[in-house]
């Protein structure tokens, strides 16, 4: 397993965020997290990526332990994280903001390659690479996280509601991207609240419901659950 | 008021007043680093500057120089610059780099409220400057004449000195150099991206603890610098005089846009003229009076500073 989380809890001050949960991701695989707002799923990503210290249980990636780890170096070790809000540099331009994700990164003629990669997949950022992160309109920036994102050359992508403001038709091709990502080698991890899209598109999900794991299964077995489809699906 | 005093002193006041502003403006940048990536105000840089004006009096001691001794000539004089500069620059560096890991680094790791960083901030800068006060039995002392200012050229009745003409353009150099680094070096685009957006700075691999480190450290240099200058202009040193300029610093910080490089040396330039110009129109005790009235001016027209907030907005 690439990732293996086993019986984590968070909270914020008092405020109980998860409730021990447990879930692996697997090489090569697309995983969805679904839930409703405030279930935890930004949370989870949040002990992933190390921006929240976890209050118990561990984090293993790549089968190393990191639940102690800053997040700086796990990004090093091949996490990265398109997080929620986006978090663009809003006073760098659209090309400093895609070279932040290679931070970690020297080799200047394959970051070089990678940023190419990057407008390959969203020529809209080509179209404004000059222009300020911060003037970018809400999907743009959605782009810029995801292609940021990629930048590190990461082994395990964190995907934070990634069409989280984006009109339909830009919700399929963000999608079909991830598809695309997901094909070319890196493992996703994919937190949403478009239910109907991640399910269809994730090899296997978990369903998370107030901090606490309640579900698992194929994409296509949940999307079929009645349960899941009363609760997240809008469909009878 | 006195206007012809203005007038007829107006090209040596406004010389006067860009070096004095130059020298504000390297000590501003100490506090417009630190709060574009913590937005604390780190009160203690005034001892950080302090430290810097004594390390480069105690270097020239080390040759045997002191306020009575003759003027060097031009070898001997750059011998002692370049020892002078880099005794402060070392010793302000550490003192700043000390100042974070023993008054703030720790109450960071402990999550405290900003309140309790505004008191460590103040009782720092006290506790070095009391020090330094109880060390010199709050003497002055005086500053050896490394650099005698001598006129180097006249428009009409304004003379330059040389040492006019080094400390602007010293100043001058160090802006354009650390503005580089901020805007062109990898490190530099770390102390934006942190400046910027903390959380997305650490998913990007960027290390918190280092960036901040840094910006201690380079606003260190900075103050350095700046006191060497200020020692070379002044002519003497005494245990409050970071506080005393570091009041004029923190308003140039604030009237550029506190976090904004290039606001701490418009605002430097600008306080350092406009304070001469209140000096030569009021008299001179009027002076400082005269930078905070201009402050709350400006700050009610541009409450931002005059180039605005943000390390990392600062663009071209």
């Amino acid at each position: 397993m690439l990732l293996e989380i086993d019986n984590v809890t968070l909270a914020y001050g008092r405020i109980q965020a998860l409730h021990g949960i447990s879930m692996t991701v697997g090489e090569g695989e697309v995983v969805a997290l679904i839930g409703a707002n405030g279930a935890g799923k930004s949370t989870t990503m949040r002990a992933i990526s190390g921006l929240r210290p976890v209050a118990q249980g561990t984090i293993k990636f790549d089968g190393e332990d990191i639940t102690k780890l800053r997040a700086d170096l796990r990004v090093i070790r091949g996490v990265s994280q398109s997080p929620e809000g986006r978090g663009i540099f809003p006073g760098m331009t659209v090309r400093e903001n895609l070279e932040m994700g290679a931070y970690t990164r020297r080799n200047r003629s394959e970051i070089d390659e990678d940023l190419q990669r990057a407008f390959t997949l969203f020529p809209r950022l080509k179209e404004r690479e000059k222009q300020a992160g911060g003037t970018l309109s809400g999907g743009e920036q959605q782009m810029l996280a995801v292609g940021r994102a990629l930048m590190s050359r990461p082994k395990l992508l964190l995907l934070d509601e990634p069409s989280m403001g984006l009109a339909p038709m830009l919700i399929q091709q963000i999608f079909d991207i991830i598809v695309e990502i997901n094909q070319q080698g890196t493992t996703v991890l994919l937190v949403e609240q478009n239910a109907q899209q991640a399910l269809s598109r994730a090899h296997r999900a978990y369903v998370l419901e107030t901090g606490r794991i309640v579900k698992e299964g194929t994409g296509a077995d949940l999307l079929n659950d009645p349960a899941v489809k009363d609760a997240y699906l809008g469909v009878a | 008021m006195d206007f012809s005093g203005l007038i007829d002193n107006f090209g040596p006041l406004t010389v006067t007043g860009l070096a004095q502003g130059a020298i504000i403006a390297l000590f501003a940048l100490g506090y417009t680093l630190v709060y574009g990536v913590l937005r604390l105000i780190n009160f203690a840089h005034s001892e950080v500057f302090l430290l810097g004006t004594y390390a480069c009096l105690f270097a020239w001691g080390l040759f045997g120089l002191d306020q009575n001794s003759a003027a060097p000539a031009v070898g001997p004089m750059l011998l002692y610059m370049v020892v002078g500069l880099v005794a402060a620059i070392i010793v302000s560096g550490a003192a700043a780099l000390t100042v974070e890991f023993v008054a703030y680094r720790p109450l960071r790791r402990r999550n405290a409220p900003p309140l309790a960083f505004l008191i460590t901030a103040i009782g720092a800068s006290l506790f070095i400057s009391e020090v330094v006060g109880v060390a010199t039995h709050r003497n002055q002392t005086g500053v050896p004449p490394i650099i005698q200012a001598r006129p180097v050229f006249t428009i009409g009745d304004t003379t330059v000195t040389n040492l006019q003409i080094l400390i602007v353009l010293l100043a001058l150099v160090m802006m354009f150099a650390l503005d580089r680094f901020i805007n062109g070096s990898r490190l530099g685009r770390g102390v934006r991206a942190v400046a910027q957006n903390p959380d997305s700075a650490a998913l990007m691999g960027v290390n918190k603890s280092r960036v901040i480190a840094l910006v201690f450290l380079l606003g260190g240099l900075m103050a350095g610098i700046a006191a060497v200058m200020y020692d070379l202009k002044i002519g003497v040193t005494r245990y409050d005089a970071g506080f005393l300029l570091g009041i004029d610093a923190f308003t140039a910080a604030v009237l550029g846009g506190i976090g904004n490089l290039r606001g701490a040396l418009l605002g430097g330039l600008l306080l350092g003229v406009l304070q001469n110009y209140a000096a030569g129109l009021f008299g001179s005790q009027w002076l400082h009076a005269a930078s905070f009235v201009l402050l709350v001016v400006i700050l009610l027209f541009r409450p931002t500073g005059l180039l605005g907030e943000s390390l990392g907005r600062a663009r071209a």
